[in-house]
């Protein structure tokens, strides 16, 4: 092959790997907007396997296609382009209801339907790369490169486009992006140039309406535009979320979650915001006047403020702005809004106008560590959305803000008599509010300090507020929590000397389990309670930041028998929607891989089916299993989630694109595959003791991302190697199994992106990383079988 | 052919039959289940059967009539099921609990918010005097009082409007029942509530277990609330 065609068709796998990548990080956004995101993270998971089928079609199919591999490169890169927009227009039309799937297990049909329709364009993109491989295999490492690198700019283009354009148009961008990698092989001109032309037109041609995101109508957006006058008045998307702004003249939106039976206070007028259709949250138009924010001296929110004088505050997500509008009520000292979302910041920002807030854009944990100031009140997003939308939807996503952690940050900062605030949903029966408490005994007694005197936790009929005194609360500040309950119809859950007869007086509850878990959690016995709660309420910390997560499997059948009263939708539907997709992913991946091998035979080598399979499994699992823990890490350093993974994903396939164009020096050679496997393992090991560094470390978010990048890169480079070696050796011994070898790799890492969200569940991120070291070790154990 | 029509004519009403027959079992069966599904949850309900009337009133209501005509199949499954505008007609187990937890009798004035298809004004309609009901999303409010009235509901009123300021003009209300509360209890809807009266507000997302908060107002005028589980769990296991 001459050098020129070399280079195109590198260029060609590069482009056509940015443009697949994009096009994962698009579907992603825009399923995240029409679904919930668990439904979200399935769907795309299954659509990955769309790689894994590519690599058994051209196992059975490849030495047919092979003789035409120009044309059919050409033709799969152009059915790659005109599929993103095709298959999604279609697929979003398809009636899937993720809620009804507890009630209707027909709707599994439509989810297998989506997941098919929108595997085509992954499973188009990869036989482009495994003919690629069997037609170039002496460039294997080189093209495998070029695949990573391309991948690697391709995802922070995506994540740079969220921002300048709406989600559907960028989609429009990387189908036109992928179907071009045609235009670089040199096929006949009639396909080189005509195919990805049609391409294009059919991505361009297709009208706004038929790829708007169609929002599932029992998200919250869809079903308030449903209420005569309510009009769009903004839209605002990135890669933080699509914001939309609702206004209604004729019919009030009255937002304010946790008020008592006892509230009579009118609700001003307010803008809804939706983030992703959903999660309401309210921009109170505030006229000035203090009298017209009494309704927010009615949530249980507003509790910490009878504990103290003009405190001064530290709002940790800011929403809509209902925690600062609340604190001014309150006469606040001193205001610090902290949001990670920019646009949410400046809407908030816009309409509240005092002299004493200071907004911050960022994080709250990261800001409360490097801030320096102390206060008399750190209070996190009060008024905001409690995630009682989407079925528990929550329950796999982490959170670095409800940890043990987290809470000892908060701490301090504090002012000596000053509190933290946190509200939750109070549900029924209760796992958050007790989850919440349980991670506070615990950053109390690893400080050090008694935690029956410093905590307070009320309930209302919506919400829960637990209180972190650093101090000892007094006698005034329990006589004040008393009153603040007698006044506003609310009951409390734990405060020192509380009297078993207060607990259940207001809003009844079939038993006060909220005070029930208060009392064992504070007593000798918590380890008890905590085993024999049905739900998990153990505290979250950093390594296993799931706060929403509560499933245990002991709960499974009990639930199942009670589906008729509703019993199964007190699941998590994450976890299980999780653990479903596992097995489903396992099944489909096991079939694509077995399905080919009778047709392959036996490679002339004798038995070498058995080494390349463990190899290339492990290391598929392994690579996944260091980028998403790693993705969590430095979330926690960078100070912003999305800037992690955009640098951790990029970085990652970049440093390990660049390994692999390295690695084409080891080629064949066994021992220096010990060697990188060892390095990979001692990387990983340092990663697990001493990286990433605390987020003080670094002064800048640039500088913060910088180092990531630096931290990554050794590890990236070293694990950019095994893969190509594999593949070279492969394609000495039994070329015939190197797509077969692709597609299992494809699989294991749909398989690694799901299991590590198990496992980080269940064990942490730190085993995450161990396990990945042990796979590495185990694919090198493989390469030497005899 | 002449005879073919005429077979076919006769076999026409007798499908019908055996379609009224197929449902009435369904109707039956559910009842069935829902009378264990009382008796399941009483611990927490504090009801260990539904009442007869209750009963009759569910098994009158024709609930093939209040779902669009492609879940007809699915009428008497004890489930939720869509209705349009991102509604959905409650679970049949939940509409008779609700009713249950309102205690009405057969002089009660009931004020619904949040009429839906009707089905739940329907059942109302069965054991009180005058179902007074506002839906704020005009298709499904015009869509409702135009089902209830062909099927003959006449004490049944629909009104389209916000729900929050209630109905002062038939207030003071015997028993109140709000499917969409929002983030708080209405405080005219407390005031337009009797003493002695009882409210009823679902709270859950669609398709969600549905914690059912009961406010009652004291002969006082003082209002408090209960949490009233409808799902037989209890969240302790025996181990400690």
């Amino acid at each position: 092959m001459a050098r020129s065609e070399r280079m195109m068709l590198a260029a060609a796998i590069g482009l056509l790997a940015g443009a697949a990548l994009a096009y994962q990080v698009l579907l992603f956004r825009l399923l995240a907007i029409i679904q919930w995101q668990p439904f979200a993270a399935t769907i795309i998971s299954l659509a990955l396997l769309g790689h894994g089928a590519a690599g058994t079609f051209l196992a059975l199919a490849g030495p047919r296609l092979l003789p035409r591999f120009h044309a059919v490169f050409a033709l799969s890169a152009a059915l790659f382009g005109a599929a993103v927009p095709l298959c999604w227009s279609i697929a979003q039309r398809l009636p899937f209801n993720g809620l009804e799937l507890v009630w209707n297990p027909a709707q599994l049909g439509w989810l297998a339907g989506l997941f098919l329709l929108l595997a085509l364009p992954f499973f188009f993109a990869a036989c482009c790369f495994g003919l690629a491989f069997m037609h170039a295999r002496e460039r294997i490492a080189s093209l495998y490169a070029a695949d990573l690198l391309g991948a690697g700019i391709g995802a922070g283009l995506a994540t740079g486009m969220l921002f300048l354009l709406p989600a559907v148009e960028a989609l429009r961008v990387a189908a036109i992006v992928g179907a071009m990698a045609a235009c670089l092989v040199p096929a006949r001109s009639g396909l080189r140039l005509a195919l990805p032309a049609l391409a294009a037109a059919v991505a361009l041609s297709l009208p706004q309406a038929w790829l708007a995101p169609r929002i599932t109508e029992f998200k919250g957006l869809p079903r308030i535009l449903a209420i005569h006058g309510s009009e769009i008045v903004g839209e605002h998307s990135s890669a933080y979320g699509l914001l939309t702004l609702v206004r209604n003249d004729s019919i009030p939106f009255r937002h304010a979650p946790g008020r008592g039976p006892a509230a009579i206070e009118e609700v001003p007028e307010q803008i809804a915001v939706f983030t992703d259709g959903d999660g309401m949250s309210a921009i109170t138009v505030w006229d000035g006047r203090r009298e017209s924010l009494a309704f927010l001296d009615e949530t249980t929110s507003a509790l910490p403020y009878r504990l103290l004088e003009r405190p001064r505050v530290v709002l940790l997500g800011t929403g809509g702005g209902g925690g600062v509008l609340q604190a001014l009520y309150h006469d606040a000292r001193a205001i610090r809004a902290v949001d990670p979302h920019p646009t949410m910041l400046a809407l908030a920002r816009a309409r509240i106008p005092d002299a004493r807030i200071r907004w911050h854009h960022g994080e709250g944990r990261a800001f409360v560590r490097t801030d320096g100031h102390d206060y008399d009140l750190v209070q996190i997003s009060p008024l905001d959305p409690y995630g009682g939308s989407g079925a528990g939807a929550q329950g796999i996503a982490e959170s670095h803000a409800f940890t043990v952690e987290a809470l000892d940050d908060y701490y301090a900062r504090l002012a000596p008599g000053g509190l933290i605030a946190v509200t939750r949903a109070a549900e029924q029966p209760p796992r958050q509010a007790i989850k919440l408490f349980a991670t506070a005994v615990e950053m109390l007694k690893k400080r050090g300090l008694g935690p029956r005197d410093r905590l307070v936790l009320i309930r209302g009929w919506q919400t829960a507020t637990l209180l972190v005194k650093r101090g000892v609360l007094t006698a005034a500040d329990i006589a004040s929590v008393r009153r603040f309950c007698e006044e506003r119809g609310f009951d409390a859950a734990w405060l020192p000397g509380i009297d078993p007869a207060e607990v259940n007086r207001h809003h009844r509850v079939p038993r006060p389990w909220m005070h029930e878990a208060a009392t064992a959690l504070l007593g000798d016995d918590a380890g008890r309670f905590l085993e024999s709660y049905k739900f998990s309420v153990d505290p979250a910390t950093d390594d296993r930041p799931y706060f929403f997560h509560s499933f245990r499997w002991s709960l499974l059948p009990e639930l199942a028998a009670l589906r008729g009263q509703g019993g199964l939708t007190l699941l998590d539907s994450g976890y299980l929607v999780l653990v479903g997709t596992i097995a489903v992913a396992a099944m489909l991946s096991l079939a694509l891989i077995l399905a080919p091998l009778s047709a392959l035979g036996r490679p002339p080598a004798g038995g070498a089916r058995l080494w390349p399979a463990i190899y290339f499994l492990c290391l598929g699992l392994g690579f996944l299993f260091v980028e998403i823990a790693c993705m969590q890490r430095y979330g926690l350093f960078i100070g912003y989630p999305l800037f992690a993974t955009v640098a951790v994903i990029a970085g990652f396939l970049v440093f390990a694109g660049a390994g692999s164009l390295a690695a084409s020096r080891f080629r064949g050679r066994g021992k220096s595959l010990g060697w990188i496997v060892a390095g990979i393992a001692a990387l990983l090991a340092i990663q697990v003791l001493a990286l990433p560094p605390p987020h003080e470390a670094v002064e800048s978010t640039s500088g913060r991302i910088a180092m990531t990048l630096m931290l990554v890169a050794p590890l990236a480079f070293l694990m950019g190697m095994p893969f190509p070696i594999g593949l070279s050796r492969l394609a000495a011994e039994a070329p015939a199994f190197i797509p077969w070898a692709w597609g299992i790799n494809g699989c294991a890492s749909v398989l690694a992106a799901l299991v590590a969200a198990l496992l980080a569940i269940h064990v942490g991120f730190n085993v995450v990383l161990l396990l990945a070291a042990a796979l590495y070790v185990v694919a090198a154990i493989a390469w030497y079988l005899p | 052919m002449l005879a073919f029509v005429v077979l076919l004519a006769c076999a026409l009403p007798f499908a019908a039959q055996a379609d009224e027959a197929e449902l009435a079992k369904e109707r039956k069966a559910l009842l069935a289940e829902l009378q264990r599904d009382a008796a399941a949850t009483a611990s927490s309900t504090g009801r260990s059967r539904f009442s007869a009337g209750v009963m009759a009133a569910i098994e009158s209501v024709p609930r093939e009539r209040f779902v669009p005509s492609r879940l007809v199949d699915a009428a008497y499954e004890n489930r939720p099921l869509p209705i349009g505008h991102g509604q959905t007609i409650s679970q049949p187990y939940i509409v008779a609990l609700m009713t249950e937890l309102l205690e009405v009798d057969r002089d009660d004035v009931v004020l619904e918010v949040g009429t839906g298809s009707g089905y739940q004004a329907a059942v109302l309609a069965k054991l009180v005097s005058r179902v007074k009901t506002i839906e704020i999303i005009r298709p499904l409010g015009e869509s409702a009082a135009k089902r209830l009235r062909q099927l003959g509901y006449e004490n049944v009123e629909v009104k389209l409007a916000d729900g929050y300021y209630g109905w002062p003009e038939h207030a003071p209300f015997d028993g109140i029942l709000v499917t969409a509360a929002g983030t708080s209890i209405p405080p005219p809807l407390v005031k337009q509530l009797k003493p002695g009266g009882r409210m009823v507000i679902p709270v859950g997302a669609p398709f969600q277990a549905q914690d059912l908060i009961l406010v009652t107002k004291d002969a006082a005028g003082k209002v408090s609330t209960t949490s009233v589980l409808p799902v037989a769990f209890v969240p302790l296991t025996g181990k400690r």
